[in-house]
């Protein structure tokens, strides 16, 4: 069983839920920039949810099947050539399947029954993009071949995720507010965002009103975290995402709420969001 | 101090790195950790919910551990690095000055970071406290050994990098179909042999 990419549209990758425990060899967790859609995906159409499924980035993929299989999508919504989102739909053998564009959000998850099965690096499928590990991005004529089902069929359609181009979403403060003037955090949540075009896997780098230090010099690199919000010198915000580096020297001002943070994953460059204090 | 890094994370501050090595031996031994990631002056602890991780870290006994770490590698080192001479004008000494104060510079690995398996070594001679590259090369190929500000290196892999080249190792530091991927652990003791 295997599946073909005819086209991999503007940025494609093989995700899992990324590697753990080796943030202090130096090697990001990298996995799904949008967890719970992961998740949901594999869910529909009976697989482990941890199982590696497709990451488009801004749709456009088309896939050739050669012999018949149970497809779901989740994440940003996009319409395709055959069945629709949120829902397991069959493509039969010979079947082709093309995505459009999402029409909102931006990374939608391709899950087929049986997950997709490439060689695991360090345990996970995940393409890293910071570090190199994993599978290259996927280009037209990769072959991916497929793994066994874990469960049955169970889902006919699941309810929608609904994906905001304005969210407002939490943030902790700290783990290095002291470096920012007394009116930083409050400044951070005050005014809105906007999500630059250099935004990535890596992380959503924002433009917004600057977030000044109160203390010179360089604070000594320490371990980050998926939603720290790190502030270079020039004092726009970056809020790292799956592929962040796993060690850093800017100071964070704050991480996003966890249960926020796939939010900040379905930001487009352009659409903008507001941070909310949340203890 | 413990800061809070988001729901899931905290951030111990320890002041220096022998004290970031100890408490990270302590931290692996815990349930619920997912991560402990090392710096100079601060432990990254990962998993579980924050503020249930505080009361177990502060119970932990800082008295330092038997041997931490106490493994000892030593990396072969042709040196015939790019940069050697220009370090050894930056340094005022001889070339052969800069392999003997390189070899004899007893190095630990102090914390991971940059690329997978890139050790950020401390315990370089003073003298070799060279400036970055102001022009960082797009390759430098993997096992370049190079120092840079108070450190020094073995590329893991293949990638860009603006230290300067010392020389280079065959010693392989970096082997991603190992479950112990990285030679050069938080704590390993290194030393450069020239051969």
């Amino acid at each position: 069983m295997t599946v073909e990419v005819v086209a991999a549209g503007p940025y494609a990758t093989i995700q899992d839920f990324g590697r753990r425990g080796f943030a202090h060899l130096g090697v990001p967790r990298s996995g799904a920039a949008d967890l719970p859609s992961l998740r949901l995906a594999n869910r529909l159409v009976g697989n482990a949810e941890d199982a590696a499924a497709i990451e488009l980035t801004f749709g456009g993929a088309v896939l050739g099947f050669g012999r018949g299989a149970w497809v779901a999508l989740a994440g940003a919504p996009v319409r395709a050539s055959r069945g629709g989102m949120w829902a397991p739909f069959w493509v039969p053998a010979g079947g082709v399947l093309e995505i459009g564009v999402p029409y909102e959000g931006l990374r939608t998850y391709v899950a087929v029954r049986g997950g997709i099965c490439v060689p695991p690096v360090l345990g996970s499928m995940s393409t890293d993009s910071l570090s190199g590990l994993g599978p290259a991005p996927l280009t037209a004529g990769t072959v991916l071949a497929l793994g066994e089902p874990m469960f049955g069929l169970h889902a006919d359609v699941a309810p929608q995720r609904p994906i905001s181009a304005d969210p407002t979403v939490g943030v902790v403060r700290g783990p290095r507010d002291d470096w920012f003037t007394d009116d930083g955090f409050a400044t951070l949540c005050a005014g809105a965002y906007r999500v630059s075009q250099d935004s990535n896997r890596v992380g959503a780098r924002l433009t917004g009103t600057a977030l000044r230090r109160a203390r010179t010099g360089e604070l000594p690199s320490e371990g980050m975290v998926a939603g720290a919000i790190q502030v270079p010198p020039d004092g726009q915000p970056i809020v790292f995402l799956a592929d962040h580096p796993p060690t850093g020297g800017y100071p964070v001002i704050g991480v996003v709420a966890a249960a926020d943070l796939p939010k900040v994953a379905q930001l487009r460059p352009g659409d903008q969001l507001r941070f909310r204090p949340v203890r | 101090m413990i800061r809070r890094v988001g729901e899931h994370a905290l951030l111990v501050e320890t002041g220096s790195l022998a004290a970031s090595h100890r408490l990270d031996a302590r931290l692996r031994l815990l349930a619920d950790v997912e991560e402990v990631v090392p710096g100079p002056e601060t432990v990254l602890v990962v998993g579980g919910r924050a503020d249930q991780l505080i009361p177990l870290i502060e119970q932990l006994d800082h008295t330092p551990v038997h041997d931490l770490g106490g493994e000892t590698v030593e990396i072969p080192v042709v040196y015939d690095g790019a940069d050697l001479a220009d370090v050894a004008f930056l340094a005022g000494i001889s070339v052969e000055e800069v392999i003997a104060r390189h070899t004899g510079s007893e190095f630990v690995a102090g914390w991971l970071g940059f690329a997978p398996g890139f050790a950020y070594l401390v315990g370089l001679d003073p003298s070799l406290h060279v400036s970055r590259l102001d022009r960082p090369r797009t390759a430098v190929p993997a096992g370049a050994v190079a120092v840079a500000g108070a450190y020094s290196a073995v590329y893991p892999a293949a990638s860009p990098g603006g230290w300067r080249l010392l020389g280079h190792t065959t010693l392989p530091v970096w082997d991603v179909t190992s479950d112990s991927p990285a030679l050069l652990k938080p704590g390993t003791r290194v030393r450069m042999v020239a051969t």
